[in-house]
Order: structure tokens, then C-alpha cells, then sequence
């Protein structure tokens, strides 16, 4: 118990990190951040 | 544990952030052909601040992936980036600052050149150290979420406007090959050069300077440093206040007072140097940070 009780924030971060991955994937984010990936993109590499 | 066991340490660190960049970067024919990698690893990101306008870049950036998906007409928040970013946080915090950063690595490499004298920070360090809060809050989060077109859609504005990583991976190497790509560079281009040149310059005296005062990325993990999974622990039944681990280490933090600074980007060089093994890392730990006692209860 000490030791999840000196963990609990981390543990909870996990646990909350994982259920955002969850729903972002559910909303299509993935596929913005593959659209936005795969294509040089201008701004990035200081073309404008 | 001594000095040869931090030059130890320190190889060892060099190799890993050298074989992570490696691997993370591995796809050859972009470099070659002036083109980017288009498969489906691009929808997961990659821990450190790699520009996936890189060639070579076989995962996404994170700062680049959350500013793509704020500045998207379709999203007003984030909810993978920012679960990525709670998961790698919860886990390591800021070892990915020492370890795995493919700009971090450049910013060591800079500074291991043999000129002028080193300085571990900049003067004005403690106000200066804020100002990748506020490029994360402006730069990142708050212009592409608000600043948009008349169809809704923002800009990247940190990788736009300051980000040296996308210019030095990305677009240097796409300019030398890309005929095209070098036609249209224009003032932009200059000044994110000049941004470029300033830090590689200020990287040779200063022990990573962007990683200090601007890396947005730097700012999210510092939040995480006190509670990820992996921490620091101080052994006050063995740690004498002989200061080594401040001395040597390249951010000059005092590890033996605040061993899980937001500040620390967990290279390993305090643990490697302690004369008496007082400062230990540990993945689940089951004891506070500071572990009490005194070195009097050891005889």
C-alpha cells in the first residue's frame, strides 16, 4: 500500500493519460496528427 | 563512484541518445531524395522534440502534433497529445530531456567543443528559466488555438516563428537536396536561421540553453519531475553535504537538497559522482524523495 499510496499522482497521471489516448483516438485526432506528419510541412521547416 | 565512473555514465548517455536519434530517424531514402517518410508509425509521436518534417523521421512531434490539432478547426483541445504527454510525464518526467531529445543530444555535442569558457547557465537564470512556460502557453497552445482564418484554421506558431529543431532536421536537409523547396525560401527561412546560429553559438559556452529557457516540450515534462514513476531519491543516512553532485552537475541543481527538480533533465552525472551512493533512482519507489536520517546513525 506504501508504495502505491507514494505513487498515487503517477499512477493517476497514467491512468488519466491512458483514457485521453483513448478518447483522442476515438475523436479522429490520430488522423490529424498523420495528416499534419506526412506532408513537409512549410512552417516547420521556416518556408512560411 | 567517482569521476571515472561520470565519464562512464556520461558515454553511455551519449550512446543511447545517439542510437534513439538513430533509430527514430532512420529513413534513409528521405535524406537521399529530399521527400518524407509517410507510413503509419507518423501517427504516433515520438518522446523528444523531433521535427517530423525531418527526412528521416519515422514518428511525429509532439508540440508540432498538439498545435496541428489545436489550430484544426475540428478541435478546441487536445486529448491525444495531452495523454501522451501524461503518459511519457507519469513515467520518466524529464529523463526524456537527457536521454532521448535528438536537439538535446546537438545542444551536448555543441557544448563538449573545446572553446571559450563554459558556463552552466545564463545571467537572469531565475526569470529566464520561465520563458518556456511562456512559449509553451503563447506560442504553442494560445495563437494557433485563437489567432485563425476565416475558416477557422490556426498556424503552428512555435515551429513557425522559433522552433531550431525543424530548421536544423528539417529543413537543411530538405533545402540541400530539394531544388524546389530551396526556390521558395525566403525571409522566414533567414530568420529562423538566425535563431539557429545564435543557439548553436550560445550552445558552445552555455550547457543547453534551449532546453533551459525556451523548449516547450522541457516545460510540459518539468511538471512531472516530482511525481513520475521514475524519481530520485537522496539517502540522508549517507549523504555527507560535500556539494559533488552540484558541482557536477551541468544545470548546477542542488540534487542533494531537491532531488526531483522540474529543472533536472535526469542525465544520471549526480548519481554516477556521489562519493557515497546517497543519491539513487528508482522506478516505483517505495520511500519519499528525501530519505531522513543522518550520516552519525550509519556508525
Amino acid at each position: 500500500m506504501g508504495r502505491i499510496r507514494n505513487n498515487f499522482w503517477g499512477l493517476s497521471a497514467l491512468g488519466i493519460g491512458l483514457l485521453f489516448i483513448w478518447a483522442g483516438i476515438h475523436r479522429g485526432e490520430v488522423f490529424t496528427v498523420w495528416n499534419k506528419a506526412i506532408y513537409i510541412c512549410l512552417e516547420c521547416i521556416g518556408i512560411g | 563512484m567517482d569521476r571515472k565512473q561520470g565519464t562512464k555514465q556520461g558515454r553511455l548517455r551519449l550512446g543511447v541518445q545517439m542510437i534513439f536519434a538513430a533509430l527514430t530517424n532512420g529513413y534513409v531514402a528521405g535524406f537521399l531524395q529530399g521527400k518524407i517518410y509517410q507510413g503509419t508509425s507518423k501517427q504516433l509521436c515520438l518522446p523528444g522534440l523531433n521535427c517530423y518534417s525531418c527526412p528521416g523521421a519515422l514518428g511525429a512531434c509532439p508540440i508540432g502534433s498538439l498545435q496541428a490539432v489545436l489550430s484544426s478547426r475540428n478541435y478546441g483541445f487536445s486529448f491525444y497529445i495531452v495523454g501522451f504527454f501524461l503518459i511519457i510525464g507519469a513515467l520518466v518526467g524529464r529523463l526524456v530531456c537527457g536521454w532521448l531529445c535528438p536537439f538535446g543530444l546537438v545542444q551536448d555535442l555543441l557544448h563538449r567543443i573545446p572553446l571559450g569558457k563554459k558556463r552552466k547557465k545564463l545571467p537572469g537564470h531565475g526569470w529566464l528559466r520561465w520563458l518556456k512556460y511562456g512559449v509553451l502557453g503563447i506560442l504553442v497552445i494560445l495563437l494557433p488555438l485563437f489567432v485563425v482564418d476565416e475558416v477557422g484554421q490556426g498556424s503552428p506558431w512555435f515551429c513557425e516563428y522559433l522552433c531550431p529543431s525543424g530548421t536544423l532536421f528539417g529543413g537543411w536537409p530538405l533545402l540541400l537536396v530539394n531544388e524546389g523547396l530551396r526556390s521558395v525560401a525566403g525571409w522566414l527561412f533567414a530568420w529562423k536561421n538566425l535563431i539557429l546560429v545564435a543557439l548553436i553559438l550560445l550552445s558552445v559556452a552555455v550547457y543547453r540553453p534551449f532546453c533551459q529557457y525556451f523548449c516547450p516540450l522541457g516545460a510540459v515534462y518539468s511538471w512531472f519531475n516530482k511525481i513520475s514513476l521514475y524519481r530520485y531519491q537522496v539517502d540522508l543516512k549517507s549523504c555527507v553535504n560535500c556539494g559533488i553532485c552540484q558541482k557536477s552537475c551541468p544545470l548546477d541543481l542542488p540534487v542533494f537538497q531537491i532531488p526531483n527538480s522540474g529543472e533536472c533533465i535526469r542525465c544520471g552525472k549526480c548519481k554516477a559522482v556521489c562519493p557515497t551512493g546517497a543519491i539513487q533512482s528508482r522506478f516505483f519507489p517505495g520511500n519519499n524523495e528525501i530519505i531522513k536520517g543522518s550520516p552519525l546513525e550509519r556508525m
